[in-house]
């Protein structure tokens, strides 16, 4: 049973730019829209601010800069993913900023692939694996 | 052992505990000699270790201090070399209290020997960032053969400090108070001549003392405000003070301070973040961090050490000039063996060193002012001075050789005690003193002839 989940997990999707990303349910917190992010300066550009999430402050990354893609043309306001980060024993949280939520996703290891080795930028040690669905392909990030 | 009575918060000294012990240890091991050792220079055979602890401006010192051999500057010089830190010349210019620091420095033992308790290179750089993770600083001092004091503060509490917000750039950020003396609003109608410019260094005359200015909108890279009022928050980091100019006071409080993300450590500058009553989140500054950012504490430290190296009421009598640029200059008097007036017309050139004949000899000439390329032009009057046809020159000697210094216009000579305000960044100038009520810069001849005549001050054959 335990073996099954880990294998067949599901994804919280989302876009960014034009691809059509995943990260792991399980890690997500929960989801926000229209946060004050209070810039930080000097910081590297890819930390947009801090956020107020009840009373615990954390960072906000911008993805978009992260990823190495156009950093967004701030037409409406990103969305905000809260996600827990497990590296090693130390936890730590984090706010993602993306373009747009998708929904949650099955995604059977089966379907999935290694990144193709012609993939280069920022992106390519971030990515876990990709995904082929029906609808497109789909991205999936890893967290740490 | 002294202050058992001092208190502390039980986080704190969870997080101290360690470092503690480790200083203490270090002391026994390092810096106490064995007793051979000490006998030969002349202390009791037993060392002794000193600590203490007591309350002082808000923050918890707690200083350990042994009467051991100390640190010996150029073995940490040495040792930063080898290590390749730096390079000989980069470590020859630190100052003593930096060389010091540098044991902070993660790796670093100059031990000779490891031994069961300590040498092994891990440790120093640990103590420091269990201090600073709880917002404390540590300071070594240390006189070769007679001990070392390391002086940890600490702040009383983790969690609430009593902080003054300011805005600047529309930002708003907490300033612990612990770090504010006072605070100076200069009215509009007084704004443009009470500040002073030292080329690029805006400093305000705080009651007869040259208070440096750090624009926060500037380090910060905010967008600068244009309102004619100035605050100025005044802030002491240790020793030395500087003036944060920021667009606006608000008010003071309380805060909670919480720690910044990994991703956001590295920025020297703030000390935390805090949630502010409206929810919104403002970011606590780092006063020593801003203030080394814009070189205002290390270059202010320098100079304290300067000053008590110098008997501080020592007079000298300077010479004054003015620059083209209308700013004062003044050369110590004892450096200058003559005034000359030189007509252009008698410059020739020799390779490209501009000489004259004077007095039987050949005479080097160097334009101070072409050496320190900032005070060269003059923006009202490009022409004054360099091009006049009488020249003054200062000439200064030294073991036997003459060179030319050609300055501005001379305007007199002053009796000045010569303890410096503040240095000034730059080669050729040695600082800047207040002469006859004016920000006057003293010129460093010896750099300013080794840029044009390098090897005038080399023994000669």
């Amino acid at each position: 049973m335990i073996d099954l989940i880990s294998q067949h997990r599901q994804y919280c999707t989302f876009r960014l730019d034009q691809y059509h990303c995943g990260i792991d349910v399980l890690g997500v917190r929960e989801i926000l829209r229209h946060q004050t992010i209070t810039p930080v300066p000097l910081a590297p550009p890819v930390v947009k601010g801090l956020i107020n999430l009840r009373g615990q402050i954390i960072t906000a990354i911008d993805l978009r800069i992260r990823l190495g893609f156009p950093s967004c043309p701030e037409i409406k306001p990103p969305i905000i993913i809260v996600v827990d980060i497990r590296s090693g024993e130390e936890g730590s949280t984090a706010a993602l900023l993306v373009d747009e939520i998708g929904d949650v996703i099955d995604i059977d290891p089966v379907s999935c692939e290694e990144p193709p080795d012609t993939m280069h930028g920022a992106i390519r040690e971030l990515i876990q694996a990709v995904c082929k669905r029906d609808q497109g392909l789909r991205l999936i990030l890893d967290l740490t | 052992m002294e202050g058992k009575d001092t208190e502390l918060d039980k986080t704190i000294i969870e997080a101290i505990k360690d470092p503690l012990t480790h200083m203490v240890r270090n002391s026994v091991d390092h810096g106490i000699e064995v007793p051979a050792a000490r006998l030969a220079a002349g202390k009791p055979a037993e060392g002794c270790i000193y600590l203490r602890a007591y309350h002082e401006g808000g923050k918890v010192t707690i200083q350990i201090r042994d009467d051991g051999a100390g640190i010996d500057p150029m073995r940490i010089r040495a040792t930063a070399v080898e290590r390749g830190l730096y390079t000989a010349e980069q470590a020859a210019k630190l100052s003593e209290h930096e060389v010091l620091n540098l044991i902070f420095v993660a790796g670093f033992s100059t031990a000779e020997r490891v031994t069961g308790i300590s040498g092994r290179g891990v440790g120093m750089d640990v103590v420091r960032t269990n201090i600073d993770k709880i917002g404390g600083s540590v300071d070594l001092a240390s006189v070769v053969g007679a001990g070392t004091s390391l002086t940890i503060k600490i702040p009383l509490t983790l969690a609430i400090i009593p902080e003054l917000v300011v805005t600047s750039g529309h930002e708003r950020f907490a300033i612990p108070q612990i770090n504010l003396l006072e605070l100076v609003r200069i009215e509009p109608d007084k704004a443009a001549t009470a500040i002073e410019d030292v080329y690029g260094a805006p400093v305000y005359r705080l009651r007869g003392q040259l208070l440096p200015l750090v624009y926060l909108s500037k380090e910060l890279g905010l967008p600068q405000n244009s309102a004619a009022t100035v605050n100025i928050v005044v802030l002491q980091v240790d020793e030395t003070q500087f003036g944060l100019v920021v667009d606006s006071v608000l008010d003071t409080g309380e805060i909670v301070v919480k720690p910044l993300d990994k991703q956001l450590k590295n920025l020297a500058v703030f000390a935390g973040a805090t949630i502010m009553g409206d929810g919104t989140v403002a970011l606590i500054l780092d006063v020593y961090g801003l203030g080394s950012r814009a070189h205002a504490v290390g270059k202010a430290q320098a100079v304290a050490s300067a000053a008590k190296a110098t008997p501080a009421e020592q007079k000298e009598t300077m010479l004054l000039f003015q620059s083209p640029d209308d700013g004062r200059m003044a050369i110590p008097l004892s450096q200058v063996v003559r005034l000359e007036e030189m007509r252009a017309s008698m410059l020739e050139m020799a390779g490209d060193v501009e000489v004259v004949q004077y007095r039987g000899e050949i005479l080097s000439l160097i334009r101070v002012f072409q050496v320190l390329p900032e005070r060269r032009r003059d923006p009202r009057n490009p022409d004054t001075g360099v091009q006049s046809d009488l020249l003054p020159v200062v000439v200064h000697r030294h073991s036997g050789r003459q060179v030319g210094l050609v300055v501005g216009r001379i305007i007199d000579t002053v009796e000045e005690s010569l303890a410096m305000q503040r240095t000034a960044g730059r080669a050729g100038v040695k600082g800047c003193v207040v002469i006859q009520g004016k920000v006057t810069e003293i010129l460093d001849v010896e750099s300013v002839v080794r840029a044009i005549v390098p090897d005038f001050y080399k023994a000669q054959p």
